[in-house]
């Protein structure tokens, strides 16, 4: 049965390629008939898996990875397609090895969404673990942030060599009591940059109220120092060194952080050293995943998507993005995949957007975030809950100004695909 | 992350804050809006609630002013309508004892007559006790006659309530405590879509006195701008006799509602 697990998993693969299926079917075969492809093909990696999981920034911290260890000359497998589940792995995984089921990688980074990556650490304990944050999102998937954090806590606890951890988010920071098996590494925050990254129990904190004593923080292996407008500084090794950046706003770039002290972690497991000079040159070079303030050109004009998904990304979002001179649309929808519940509007304050206004609101709770403007004081300009007409007027319209749209995860992905009828945008499926 | 410096309260990037006041006209009088533990009872969007009564009481052509009480602090005095939300089961456990040392306060101004407005954690609280799913049970301050009991269960969803007094009260649930109610209480309504207090009776929130509970979010007030104006008028009424109203423009919150309810569970 195993031996032909891997040639069956793949045809089944390319059968469902050729009817356009989706990727988790190939995937979902062979975990049934073959429960121990997944580890037995992962184990063989000399440098082994690193799972990266978290609330935001997912997706562009493993990018920024992955780039970071293929400038130290690794061959890396990664879930690049968005597929952040363990079948998706699966199915990722044969599309990478040989008929006889050989990966020929040095390390496997994969981005695991929180209750998968429990799953998937149960079948595959990894050897590293880098874990972001923990923010109120898809709480009605989840339940609570606390939750979450017990989820995180789990993928840490599987790890067998080094467990990176956000040192400025205390329920991650806090996992490392839990643990006495792995190493701890830790990212950070330069303390100038703290107030730009309030964790979901800070939001509310008002004038006069008791501010608790700030907990002793342990040194990080990599600080993030400074954001400027297209470089940033960041500190290791006892030395800070300024680096030109790609990547926009500030969460990207700590996150820049998160991945430098990964990466920095597997390629010193090789003992033969770090090209310290390629992995900076690596980082500037990471450009923004789809939709994470990426950049696309309209009308020879600049449009941003910027994803937001959570209060704190949007907060992040407002404040990496600033609004003058741009026009202004946002896209809120509430399919399952953006969180059906629209409370998390009312902890985001749009104050920064009531000079120029928005021009556009679109999405299915258009009326929603209509509503939300309305009660901050902020001018509206058009809205209507179909994507499509509301993408056209708002390129129509803008007065010549670059353009700028805050989308939840699916209307992103309508936004783009209409945008690709005009545009030339990378299409993720 | 660490918190801010005490040195510079004001600098709060992402601490929430009432749009500037821009009206001219003068104000018909000012009304005191107390929120009850927002730093640890704050999940789902509680601060819409607060930023709704503070916007509309300006529509109507009132001042309002925002006071905070958390654990620790003073109570204020002279408090005219008082709004408290929900928390994760470890922000229940940091408020609890404080809000128990708060009973009689709380008990006299509910008994008084003070508007009030209490979602998910603190309807929990504010009735005779929460009894977690392993037997231990939490003492509320039963200022309603509800009790609580913790399962494995949770309700999750938009929900659609009939309500006698407000008419139809749109909103989001997400709890997994189940609360029923006794002949103390009248239920806020019942349900159309989604839950409300438990899996059985479907009724969803409590009235009493003028006491507003619910398991409601989304936020609530933003899209009942009717519960909204029963605060404050009440408010209003208690404090100075009368209420004239203003005329706050609610029709985006009658599309929202348009579309919210057509949305699935």
């Amino acid at each position: 049965m195993l031996y032909f697990s891997v040639p069956l998993g793949k045809l089944v693969r390319r059968v469902s390629r050729l009817r356009g299926g989706g990727s988790a079917l190939p995937g979902l075969v062979v975990e049934k008939i073959d429960p121990g492809f997944m580890r037995r093909t992962l184990s063989t990696l000399p440098l082994g898996v690193a799972v990266v999981s978290g609330t935001n920034g997912k997706t562009t911290t493993t990018k920024m990875v992955v780039e970071l260890l293929e400038s130290q000359g690794l061959k890396v497998f990664t879930n690049r397609t968005g597929s952040n589940f363990t079948r998706g792995v699966a199915a990722a995984l044969l599309g990478e090895v040989d008929w006889r089921g050989r990966l020929d990688a040095d390390v496997a980074v994969l981005e695991l969404d929180e209750a998968h990556a429990v799953h998937f650490v149960n079948k595959v304990p990894p050897r590293y673990s880098l874990l972001l944050n923990v923010l109120r999102d898809q709480l009605d998937r989840f339940g609570e942030i606390d939750k979450t954090a017990e989820l995180l806590q789990h993928i840490a606890s599987k790890t067998t060599g080094t467990v990176v951890l956000n040192r400025e988010d205390p329920r991650v920071a806090r996992i490392a009591q839990t643990l006495d098996g792995p190493e701890v590494l830790y990212f950070g925050l330069d303390d100038s940059l703290l107030s730009t990254f309030p964790n979901d129990d800070e939001m509310r904190a008002a004038p006069g109220s008791p501010v608790p004593p700030a907990p002793a923080r342990p040194a990080a292996d990599v600080v993030l120092r400074r954001v400027g407008a297209d470089d940033a500084d960041f500190e290791y090794d006892g030395a800070t060194v300024t680096t030109p950046m790609l990547l926009r706003g500030v969460y990207n770039i700590f996150n820049a952080a998160a991945a430098l002290t990964l990466a920095r972690g597997v390629s010193g497991a090789r003992g033969t050293g770090t090209d310290h000079a390629g992995l900076l040159t690596a980082l500037s070079k990471v450009a923004p995943a789809f939709g994470r303030g990426e950049s696309l050109v309209v009308d020879g004009l600049p449009l941003e998507l910027v994803l937001v998904k959570n209060p704190s990304g949007f907060r992040l979002g407002l404040k990496s993005f600033p609004a003058a001179g741009y026009a202004t649309m946002i896209a809120i929808n509430d399919n399952y995949a953006d969180g059906r519940d629209m409370s998390w509007l009312w902890d985001v304050e749009f104050d920064t957007l009531r000079d120029g206004g928005v021009d556009q609101l679109t999405g299915s709770r258009a009326y929603d975030m209509a509503l939300r403007l309305q009660y901050d004081d902020v001018a509206i300009g058009a809205v209507d809950t179909e994507i499509a007409p509301a993408l056209a007027a708002f390129i129509r319209g803008g007065q010549g100004k670059p353009k700028r749209i805050f989308c939840t995860y699916t209307a992103m992905l309508a936004i783009r695909r209409e945008l690709s009828k005009i545009t030339t945008v990378e299409v993720v499926s | 992350m660490t918190p801010r410096s005490p040195e510079t309260p004001h600098e709060l990037s992402f601490g929430h804050e009432l749009p500037p006041e821009d009206s001219a006209a003068p104000s018909k009088g000012t009304i005191r809006v107390l929120q009850l533990y927002p730093r640890d009872m704050n999940i789902y969007g509680d601060w819409g609630n607060a930023l709704v009564l503070a916007q509309r009481l300006r529509w109507h052509g009132y001042t309002p002013e925002l006071l905070e009480y958390n654990v620790g602090d003073q109570f204020p005095a002279d408090v005219d309508l008082i709004i408290g939300g929900g928390g994760q089961d470890s922000g229940q456990l940091v408020i609890q004892d404080d809000l128990l040392s708060r009973e009689s306060t709380l008990k006299q101004l509910a008994e008084d007559g003070t508007p009030m407005l209490v979602i998910c954690g603190l309807y929990q609280l504010f009735g005779k006790f929460f009894k977690t799913r392993l037997g231990s049970v939490l003492p509320g301050i039963g200022i309603l006659d509800v009790e609580t009991h913790g399962t494995d269960e949770r309700l999750i969803g938009n929900v659609t309530v009939a309500s006698p007094e407000f008419g139809s009260i749109l909103g989001y649930e997400n709890h997994s405590g189940q609360t029923t109610l006794g002949p103390g209480v009248e239920p806020l309504g019942t349900t159309a879509k989604g839950t409300g207090n438990n899996s059985t009776d479907g009724q969803e929130g409590a009235r009493y006195r003028n006491i507003v509970a619910s398991y409601l979010h989304g936020s609530l007030l933003p899209k009942n701008p009717a519960l909204a104006d029963f605060l404050i008028t009440t408010a209003v009424e208690r404090k100075y006799g009368s209420f004239t109203p203003g005329t706050p423009d609610d029709s985006y919150a009658v599309l929202a509602r348009e579309h919210a309810a057509r949305r699935p569970r």
